[in-house]
């Protein structure tokens, strides 16, 4: 049988590495959350440690003394590519909040302003777009009165045929004023 | 069939080294793109070859020749291969349309000298995950083709761009640690990493902590698939980047998180412990999803909400855990990777003639750019799932799946996507009446689209049109890689025959084993591949 409980210390270590880490993770800076994630990263690397059993000797099989105790080399091998891929993360993250800076003169997090778009646009109840039907002043009743009275719409089809460019004022509640572009 | 497995890592080894020397030649852009195209090309002619020879059986090779559960095998099985495939094409196809579109604009929108290796390496990433048969591989897969894309996510470091890839890289990076935490937490619980072997330990493994293990992964691949509520991530940074890098993120990134998925649930997690959550998740990505893509007025932001959506209909067919939703989930999976990438290209082409990729500013592209109109409304149709294109298709085999399958959960489902591909017809038809029909606002950039752009567009709605006429002969195939994947044995058979051992071999351990010396062989492996292995 295997002995397999962990070392207690590495796992409070680990506890400390993990728990600062994603605090530092919920901050705004983009600093501090490259800081936590390379403490995270470490706490992490520290578990697989104590995944590979006690510690013994070398992670080397000696086919001299093939009796000798020796630590299991796997996840040795494992930590050394995560530090290595984690190490190479942070440099790329560290230049981007270098280049933040550059820009900006800080490094924050910043929001999605697309997004904020939206969700005001909600939050007014207002269209997702501008309609070229909805950018006229005229209600709908009146619209309607105007699509009924045959001679009124063969005036609007005429003005808008000289007026906008071709196909533009098909729709025949739009003005010809407002049928030549998405009003913005 | 000549034996293949030579060929298993071939799509690896060549966009890798293409990419060194790509990065040697930085100052001669055509060698450059001369390098790529070579290598993306070979890569797509290996894929096919592979594609039928693992109708066969699953492919194997043990990597530098080490034996199996020590050393890492690359496994190529009906799933992987189609993935290979699938995402070659899309690779190859937006490659060309990136090289037209560098030529045009000139060093400033892509600086085309990084653009190339960061390129090629993010291909060998991809292809890397779809053939590791090891987890920590996989992990080494995800972590290629991450790098790649923080790398082209911020190209040229624009403020927007800069903000955006700060999201997508601390997210990604995120989900990486969890990842790393899950395969140490699996490490110490089986003393192994190699899938088919912890295929075979599992089920040894107490239930609470593998359920643990399972939704740990889950939560890793959950955050690279997008699904809700890991998926807000995504259409907050991927509409800012160049389209083709759009293009081949929402084609690809995801679906190597959905890939991931499918092979750990089936072969590590056959019983279907997370069923019932992952059928909730389907429904929240889907629904959710697409509510989302509604209400966007952007029309890159509106296809990321429905990629977001449709991974929803992928994982449906993961939680069935039947063969025909696996069937269903596989198909979609290569109809949807296609499809979505044509719509940010094409995105991209509408961006460049209309100036904008708002719906309040484009208009009148139908009359002033008809072809365009034409590559838009194929791709639109079948992601909404009008037949009888693609999309169709695989939505009615998941359907199906789920109405053979019965139980209530799955009934809501089947509601569900289908009020999600209505949902998705309102969306498109919404930006199709914007940017197509609408009248064309007066300030047009006097452009004409590059032949290249244009053909490596049409070139991927082809291939999405080849998907829905050869449909029957592809969900045959996936027919049968559903059931290579659920049947596990096959895939253990081949990374691990008779012995329990990989084809590879090193010399200490096969003398070991001639000289009938067990104990000794015993712990040669153990001392390099069991958990904890202390000698007394």
């Amino acid at each position: 049988m295997i002995d397999m409980s962990p070392n207690l210390t590495l796992v409070a270590v680990i506890v400390v590495l993990v728990a600062a880490g994603v605090y530092l993770l919920l901050e705004r800076s983009l600093t501090r959350v490259l800081i936590g994630l390379v403490l995270i990263g470490n706490g992490i690397n520290l578990l697989i440690l104590t995944a590979g059993g006690r510690a013994a000797g070398p992670p080397l099989y000696d086919p001299e003394d093939p009796g000798a105790p020796m630590s299991d080399p796997l996840p040795q091998a494992m930590i050394l590519t995560a530090i290595v891929i984690t190490l190479g993360i942070s440099a790329f993250l560290a230049t981007l909040a270098y280049r933040s800076w550059q820009l900006n003169r800080h490094d924050e997090v910043q929001d999605d302003l697309e997004d904020r778009r939206v969700a005001a646009r909600a939050a007014a109840d207002r269209a997702a777009y501008t309609d070229v039907d909805t950018a006229s002043d005229t209600s709908l009743d009146e619209e309607a009165a105007e699509v009924h009275d045959e001679t009124a719409l063969e005036e609007a089809g005429a003005a808008a045929a000289a007026g906008a460019e071709p196909g533009a004022g098909t729709e025949p509640g739009a003005g010809p004023g407002t049928g030549g572009g998405a009003g913005a | 069939m000549p034996d293949l497995s030579w060929a298993v890592p071939l799509p690896v080894v060549l966009p890798l080294s293409a990419a060194g020397l790509a990065l040697a030649m930085w100052r001669h852009a055509r060698a450059q793109n001369v390098i790529s195209i070579v290598a993306l090309s070979g890569v797509l002619a290996v894929a096919v070859a592979l594609l039928l020879a693992v109708d066969d059986g699953p492919l194997v090779l043990d990597v530098g020749g080490w034996t199996a559960p020590v050393g890492i095998p690359l496994v190529a099985d009906r799933l992987s291969a189609l993935m290979l495939t699938v995402s070659s094409v899309v690779l190859l196809c937006v490659l060309v349309y990136s090289l037209s579109q560098g030529n045009q604009y000139g060093e400033d929108e892509t600086p085309v000298a990084i653009f190339h290796p960061t390129y090629l390496v993010l291909a060998a990433g991809v292809n890397n995950a779809f053939l590791s048969g090891d987890l920590f591989n996989l992990y080494v897969g995800f972590e290629i083709l991450l790098a790649a894309s923080y790398v082209l996510i911020t190209l040229g470091g624009t403020g927007e761009r800069v903000r955006a890839g700060t999201i997508y890289v601390v997210v990604s990076l995120a989900s990486s640690l969890v990842f790393l935490l899950a395969i140490g937490l699996v490490y110490a619980a089986t003393g192994t990493v190699n899938l088919a072997q912890l295929a075979e330990r599992l089920p040894d493994v107490d239930p609470g902590i593998a359920l643990a293990l399972q939704l740990l992964l889950l939560l890793a691949f959950g955050i690279k698939a997008a699904v809700f509520p890991l998926s807000a991530w995504l259409p907050d940074s991927y509409p800012t980047a160049p389209a083709p890098v759009t293009a081949v993120f929402a084609g690809l990134l995801t679906k190597v998180g959905v890939y991931a998925i499918i092979r750990t649930q089936t072969l590590l997690f056959p019983e279907g412990r997370a069923d019932t959550l992952l059928m909730w998740v389907a429904l929240a990505t889907m629904v959710i999803g697409i509510l989302g893509a509604v209400a966007q007025n952007d029309i890159k932001r509106l296809l990321s909400f429905t990629l977001v959506s449709h991974i929803g209909y992928m994982v449906f067919g993961i939680a069935l855990s039947t063969d025909a939703g696996l069937t269903g989930a596989v198909f979609y999976v290569a109809h949807h990777i296609t499809v979505q990438t044509t719509l940010f290209l094409v995105v991209g082409l509408m961006e460049r003639r209309g100036g904008s990729t708002s719906l309040d500013r484009l208009g009148g592209l139908a009359k002033l750019a008809p072809a365009l109109a034409v590559m838009f409304f194929v791709p639109a149709m079948s992601l909404a799932g009008i037949p009888p294109l693609s999309g169709f298709l695989g939505k009615a085999g998941l359907l199906q799946a789920g109405v053979d399958a019965g139980t209530p959960l799955a009934w809501v489902l089947v509601a569900g996507g289908v009020v999600t591909s209505l949902l998705t017809l309102y969306a498109i038809v919404k930006a199709w009446n914007k940017a197509f029909w609408q009248g064309a606002p007066a300030d047009l950039p006097e452009t004409t689209l590059p032949k290249g752009m244009v053909g490596a567009t049409a070139a991927l709605v082809v291939a999405g049109v080849a998907i829905t006429v050869l449909a029957g002969p592809l969900y045959g195939y996936t027919e049968r890689a559903a059931l290579t994947l659920r049947d596990r044995g096959a895939y253990t058979a081949a990374v691990l025959p008779d012995s329990g051992r990989g084809t590879g071999q090193s010399d200490d351990v096969t003398e070991r084993e001639n000289g009938d010396d067990a104990g000794a062989a015993e712990a040669a492996a153990g001392a390099a591949g069991a958990a904890g292995e202390v000698a007394p």
